[in-house]
């Protein structure tokens, strides 16, 4: 029997229970509908099981702990519903973190991107050895974050780092890098740009390489200069791959945490120096979860800093939206 | 995507590692009495262990020894804090450093009481006071001395003479009778040469709490920072020094600590036995000679470091690893750790051996370190009562909030950084 004869068969005729060979065939039949139904679903199955088990269970479980006052290894957490959102909202320190982690992530992402995509156009004019320029643009996000942080941390040392020692030669004033805030976040924010531009500007690169080369052409034809080629044609048709660098960066630069842990002087401290003054919102929830021990108060940090992260990423998304599509040839 | 499926393929390999774990560790319970107990010892920096963990295998058929060492003892805490809650995870003899001590004793419930499940008639081994600090509230001891880091003073005998300081052990003596002497020979020291007297107000205030009968918690585990007058007459004594430029402002064990060191940046240093190989490593051979350690130390003695051996009520093997906890702990074997390793006993046989009390150290000017160690440590009368959190108020109130007055903070404001801080960490 084939398989256009079965399902003729099937049409004229529902199969009934034990009907031999008919009813297996109908079975092969709904077996094969499902399989182009079903199948989809299963192939991309194994991320959402994945995402559940480590995504979207921690991230529930988390909003569950938040409710409670629990003590690392404590046997019985209290509940306390949302009192501990409530602490939180009058935390002087939530709020001087929440600033330098917005500090730091202006500092960042803002000069990272726009040299990314300078630095993206550099790479796509003729250059010599143009691969053995991009995998040199590509090094430092190779390098071991840990050792960026350790020699970050001693350039910027406040009495023998070698940044000082290079102002002070060229007459400038020394600049206590671990207690000035603001300077603190620059030279933290230094650390990070050293180690994402060039990441940023690959992204950026491949993106350029894509746009048709026609519309130079038409462009130039048209009279535009360079400037006005890469403002015109260039940076609209970056949009969605800006989009794409602006959010993941704003997803990194609100987490931020290994570089402002390592820039502390005292080793392995998560205070973020003598004052706070450089404590990111994540290095503060780990603080309070696995050095104080304030599991539940964590949580609430976590819970807040992932809805901040969310609002942030959506207005960026909507903001870079409006400034691609206003300067596009439209 | 990637990232998060190798996570769960460890975090799958770790569950099913536990699994083996606990049921072989059920089936060799069961088989004490013929197949082989395998015994964990966890460890952070240098203890000495190896070798006296092949000789005790030697000597015991039956009992094979994994030791689990880490590198640094911040991450080795937080993870035996970690597996201390989770119930799984430990080793069978966990090493437990002082400082961090008062976390620990906090959950004694955790612990088993070594004087019930240990070998009997072991608390004339160790100094009084070593042995009163690894026992919890209720009187269980939760840990075996090994080593301690009885304080003295190190001190740059350039430096000393520049300033117009007696520089021989007898005569910087008086210097170091009290703290108010301390910091008056500081003020002589820093209006001569206008160099700073000590590394960080932190280094020298927390040897003047250590020297208190309780630290910044109460008995009744109260903080006892706002009612405790030596605290605040500590307090006030280095800060006033740190402002009048006593002090070089280096975080310590920061990288412009080390070089502090290499450009003599200051000419005292407060100095706890293992303090001596630091001091010769960040100084360096350019600076031999220069640096002198006394048995004078401001108000007598004190104690800074040193670890016990625990072992978590976890263990599948309790007797036996307490077994070998205390002999790990016995005079003979800490001896040949401190051969090895330079960490001084906390024993009382092994500092009373001739082999200890000859060792010198040719960088600090030939001086005999055993026996000068040996009698600062019997110096201390008793041990201090650390409560809870007792460690992190440390690490994370007071020793940034003096960084803070070094970086320019009032006195003042840093003292409300410190109250306010602490009630934050104990609520």
């Amino acid at each position: 029997m084939t398989l256009s004869e079965e399902l003729a068969t099937d049409d004229q005729r529902t199969p009934q229970p034990g009907d031999g060979p008919r009813g297996r065939s109908g079975w092969r039949h709904r077996l094969a509908r499902l399989d182009v139904k079903a199948s989809p679903y299963l192939y991309i199955a194994p991320f959402f099981v994945v995402f559940a088990v480590v995504g979207l269970f921690p991230l529930l479980y988390t909003g569950y702990i938040s409710l409670f006052r629990w003590e690392l290894g404590s046997d019985n957490p209290t509940f306390i519903g949302l009192q501990n959102y409530v602490e939180l909202f009058a935390d002087n320190q939530f709020y001087r973190t929440l600033t330098n982690t917005f500090s730091i992530f202006l500092l960042s992402s803002g000069p990272q991107i726009v040299i990314a995509v300078l630095l993206a156009a550099l790479l796509n004019s003729r250059l010599r050895t143009p691969t053995g320029w991009r995998v040199g643009v590509l090094l430092p996000y190779a390098a071991s974050l840990v050792a960026i942080g350790i020699i970050f941390a001693n350039l910027f040392g406040p009495k023998y780092g070698l940044v000082n020692s290079v102002f002070q030669f060229f007459g400038l004033d020394r600049i206590d890098w671990q207690a000035n805030r603001f300077a603190s976040h620059i030279a933290i924010a230094v650390m990070v740009n050293w180690r994402w531009t060039g990441y940023n500007a690959l992204i950026i690169l491949a993106a350029m390489k894509a746009i048709p080369k026609e519309l130079y052409e038409a462009a130039r034809v048209d009279g535009a200069s360079a400037v006005r080629q890469f403002r015109s044609v260039t940076l609209p048709l970056l949009r969605p791959t800006l989009v794409f660098v602006i959010i993941t960066s704003t997803i990194g630069g609100l987490q931020i945490f290994t570089e402002p842990k390592l820039f502390d002087a005292m080793p392995g401290s998560n205070n973020g120096g003598s004052t706070n003054q450089f404590q990111t919102v994540t290095l503060y929830m780990y603080q309070t979860a696995f050095e104080s021990q304030h599991f539940g108060y964590a949580s609430a940090i976590a819970w807040v800093l992932f809805l901040v992260i969310l609002v942030v990423a959506s207005v960026n998304f909507l903001l870079t939206r409006r400034i691609a599509s206003t300067g596009g040839p439209s | 995507m990637l990232r998060a499926l190798l996570t769960c393929v460890s975090a799958v390999a770790l569950v099913a590692a536990a699994g083996c774990g606990s049921s072989s560790g059920g089936t060799d319970q069961a088989n004490t009495a013929n197949g082989p107990v395998e015994l964990t010892v966890a460890t952070f920096t240098e203890f000495g262990y190896e070798d006296l963990l092949k000789e005790y295998e030697q000597a015991h058929s039956n009992i094979k020894i994994t030791q689990r060492k880490t590198g640094q003892g911040g991450p080795y805490h937080q993870e035996f804090l970690t597996k201390l809650a989770a119930g799984s995870g430990l080793a069978d003899v966990q090493a437990l450093e002082e400082g961090h001590l008062s976390d620990f004793l906090d959950k004694s419930a955790k612990f088993n009481d070594l004087n019930q499940i240990g070998p009997q008639g072991l608390q004339d081994r160790w100094l009084k006071w070593k042995y009163d600090a690894g026992k919890s509230k209720d009187g269980k001891l939760i840990g075996y001395g090994t080593d301690i880091g009885p304080l003295a003073m190190c001190y740059r005998t350039d430096m000393f003479a520049a300033a117009g300081l007696p520089t021989d052990p007898a005569g910087v003596k008086s210097l170091f009778a009290t703290w108010d002497s301390y910091f008056a020979a500081g003020d002589q020291f820093t209006k001569a040469t206008g160099k700073a007297w000590f590394d960080s107000s932190a280094q020298v205030f927390n040897a003047m709490i250590n020297q208190l009968d309780t630290g910044y918690l109460n008995t009744d585990d109260t903080l006892a920072i706002e009612s405790n007058p030596g605290i605040k007459k500590s307090w006030d004594q280095v800060t006033s020094a740190a402002t009048h430029g006593q002090s070089a402002k280096l975080t310590a064990f920061s990288p412009e600590w080390n070089s502090g060191f290499k450009q003599g940046a200051f000419a005292t240093k407060t100095c706890p036995s293992w303090m001596l190989g630091v001091v010769k490593e960040q100084a360096g051979p350019e600076n031999a000679g220069k640096w002198a350690v006394t048995d004078a130390f401001p108000n007598g003695g004190g104690n800074w470091g040193g670890s016990y051996l625990t072992v978590p009520t976890q263990s599948k093997h309790p007797k036996e690893a307490a077994e070998l906890a205390a002999w790990l702990t016995a005079p003979e074997q800490q001896l040949k750790a401190f051969k090895k390793t330079g960490n001084f006993p906390s024993q009382v046989k092994a500092m009373e051996s001739p082999e200890l009390l000859a060792t010198t150290n040719d960088y600090f000017g030939a001086t005999k370190i055993g026996e000068l160690f040996a009698a600062q440590a019997k110096k201390v009368t008793k041990a201090q009562y650390k409560g809870p959190k007792d460690g992190q108020i440390q690490e994370n109130v007071t020793s940034p909030a003096l960084s803070a007055v070094e970086q320019g903070k009032s006195p003042s404001d840093g003292w409300q950084q410190v109250v306010d801080g602490a009630k934050k960490l104990v609520r």
